[in-house]
């Protein structure tokens, strides 16, 4: 049983197809599997057994159809993308009981694809954090250590796809928040180029930093999950009008002889944890003895790129999350009799701490007499820093980094120092402050069995490339196995 | 920055006004201190030379363009006012404004 619940989803997909397995089947498969798993993990926000079960009985009373690319195969989407019908709360209390009344572009893709969705997946707050610490409701255990952290800020979509609950998850990177969980729990994440995947339907955090991606076992389940969520939406007018190349086709081509991967200096020096930095080298040492090419280039504005990006992240979150009034939808504070305290007292209560400390920076930043300094400060060094990535690309095919500085950290461990835990960060927010794409595979295990993620990153809408590569490097690294549970 | 930023209760309690917030006696001085060293940490940027930088606010490529302005019947209305905290068949409910 263990085979089929840690099985690729490349590898069900053919089962389904074959009816050696129902939709329905799998579907109670997963559900039994968190049913057994959730009190230790913590993975779920919301688990949908009756919809998704639902669904599965309507795909098998189909029939396996080969031009719905995820046919039958359990999925759980992370819970600041809209579900129609099904209660999303992006972690906070402040939508504890909201329903939307659509579905994300995404999430109609899916749908379309025929997967079945289990539920909605355990995160930070707003998609604020590292650790998915910061959830309203419970916070999500690391399943090769309960008493670490999964990472954030789609930590439950992570930990979801790492313990045999489902075969993929969506998840949204801002800063991290696909490559980080993914690289803490030994999974694959991709964080897509910035306007390849529509936003619509996705509550927003930093409009000009978010993106969905998929999470799950291998590049080539990544490399399908993409093909079914990308594309067009004129519902989102930052999504690209570029064509959407044939992924699948494209890992095919992968192969590392001759491929020049930078390295960025910036990213291998202090603050990486030994452990970590040893991984990094004998993934470099595997990836020469493939007859791959090492070029050493600077990203010489990455010890700005922290605070540029939490400023600009601020700003955008403290702008985006003025819409939660107690008004529309969303929290409301009660006995209240005047419409400024229905504001603020709705506020104050629907919010986490975190939340808060964001929105009144954002505000800051963007308030009179700081704006200069701060915010637009910030955006002329996000140029730098995009300018900085797309001038190291042209010397190299990809960059290759460490996605953490650590391995996953035990919980609790920097609750108090949101500083601190910013700076955990480093090496994967500046990607989003270019909006480039990057693809986290898992490359080793330290000696305490933590798993160990490194990213390569591209130039814009090179996802194929980076594909086809992640899968070529995935069939030399270790594999790292799966969490006993 | 540091100069100007320098940030207290009173500062904590302007951020607070600006967001609609509201900050409890106790979390004033957390967050006063958490604050102040999160802006300080911020000062980085001072030493970056950005003189005839454009800031770069987005990083989408493509040209935006424009739809025809049509009115569509999206969303009924019992959808919409379904979330709302308090509503009848028609209006979302506040407090008695005037």
């Amino acid at each position: 049983m263990n085979d089929l619940l840690y099985a690729t989803l490349s590898n069900v997909s053919l089962l389904l197809q074959k009816k050696e397995v129902s939709a329905t089947e799998l579907t109670k498969l997963c559900l039994e599997r968190m049913q057994a798993t959730e009190a230790k993990l913590g993975a779920m926000l919301t688990i949908d057994d009756e919809g998704a079960l639902a669904q599965a009985k309507v795909l098998d009373e189909q029939g396996p159809d080969p031009n719905k690319p995820l046919w039958g195969v359990p999925v759980t989407v992370k819970d600041v993308i809209l579900t129609k019908g099904l209660t999303t709360t992006a972690g906070s209390r402040m939508l504890e009981h909201f329903v939307p009344p659509y579905d994300a572009f995404v999430v109609e893709r899916l749908r379309q694809a025929g997967a079945v969705i289990l539920g909605k997946a355990n995160m930070d707050e707003f998609a604020m954090g590292s650790t998915t610490e910061n959830s309203a409701y419970h916070a999500a255990h690391n399943p090769w250590d309960l008493n670490k952290v999964p990472g954030g800020s789609s930590g439950g979509s992570a930990v979801s796809v790492a313990s045999g609950q489902c075969y993929a998850s969506l998840g949204t990177d801002t800063g991290g928040s696909i490559r980080q969980p993914a690289a803490l729990c030994g999974c694959v994440g991709m964080k897509p180029t910035y306007g390849r995947v529509s936003r619509y339907g996705v509550i927003a955090y930093g409009s000009s930093l978010d993106q969905v991606g998929p999470l799950a076992r291998s590049v080539a389940d990544c490399a399908r999950v993409l093909a079914v969520i990308a594309g067009h939406d004129h519902r989102d007018a930052t999504s690209s009008p570029l064509d959407v190349p044939d992924y699948q086709k494209a890992l095919a081509s992968g192969q590392l002889k001759g491929v020049r991967f930078g390295l960025p200096k910036e990213f291998y020096g202090e603050g990486l944890a030994s452990d970590v930095a040893s991984a990094c080298e004998s993934t470099l040492k595997l990836l020469l003895e493939a007859g791959a090419r090492r070029v050493d280039v600077s990203l010489a504005h990455t010890h700005a790129a922290i605070a540029t990006y939490y400023i600009i992240a601020m700003a955008e979150a403290s702008s985006n999350l003025a819409r939660y009034d107690g008004v529309r939808y969303g929290y409301r504070a009660q006995a209240i009799t005047d419409l400024e305290s229905l504001y603020v007292k709705s506020r104050s209560e629907g919010f986490g701490q975190e939340v808060r400390r964001r929105i009144m920076l954002g505000a800051f930043v963007l308030s009179s007499g700081y704006y200069d300094a701060y915010y637009k400060k910030a955006a002329q060094v996000r140029r730098i820093i995009r300018d900085e990535y797309l001038a190291a690309l042209e010397h190299c095919d990809v960059l290759l980094c460490p996605v953490s500085p650590v391995t996953a950290w035990p919980l609790g461990e920097h609750a108090n120092d949101p500083l601190k835990m910013y700076l955990m960060d480093a090496y994967t927010l500046s990607l989003n402050l270019a909006g480039l794409p990057g693809l986290s595979l898992p490359c080793a295990k330290t000696a305490s069995g933590m798993p160990v993620g490194m990213q390569i990153i591209g130039k814009a809408f090179s996802e194929a490339q980076l594909l086809a590569l992640g899968q070529a490097m995935e069939t030399i690294l270790p594999h790292i196995g799966h969490p006993s549970l | 920055m540091s100069e100007e930023a320098k940030i207290g209760p009173q500062e904590v309690r302007h951020m607070a006004e600006l967001s609609r917030l509201e900050v409890s006696s106790e979390e004033e001085g957390t967050f006063a201190s958490q604050f102040a060293e999160i802006l300080g940490y911020m000062d980085v940027l001072q030493e970056v030379d950005v003189r005839g930088i454009e800031p770069l606010y987005s990083p989408v490529s493509h040209e935006a363009w424009t739809r025809e302005d049509q009115a569509k019947a999206v969303r009924s209305h019992a959808e919409i006012l379904a979330n709302a905290p308090k509503a009848d068949e028609q209006y979302f409910i506040v407090p008695k404004i005037v």
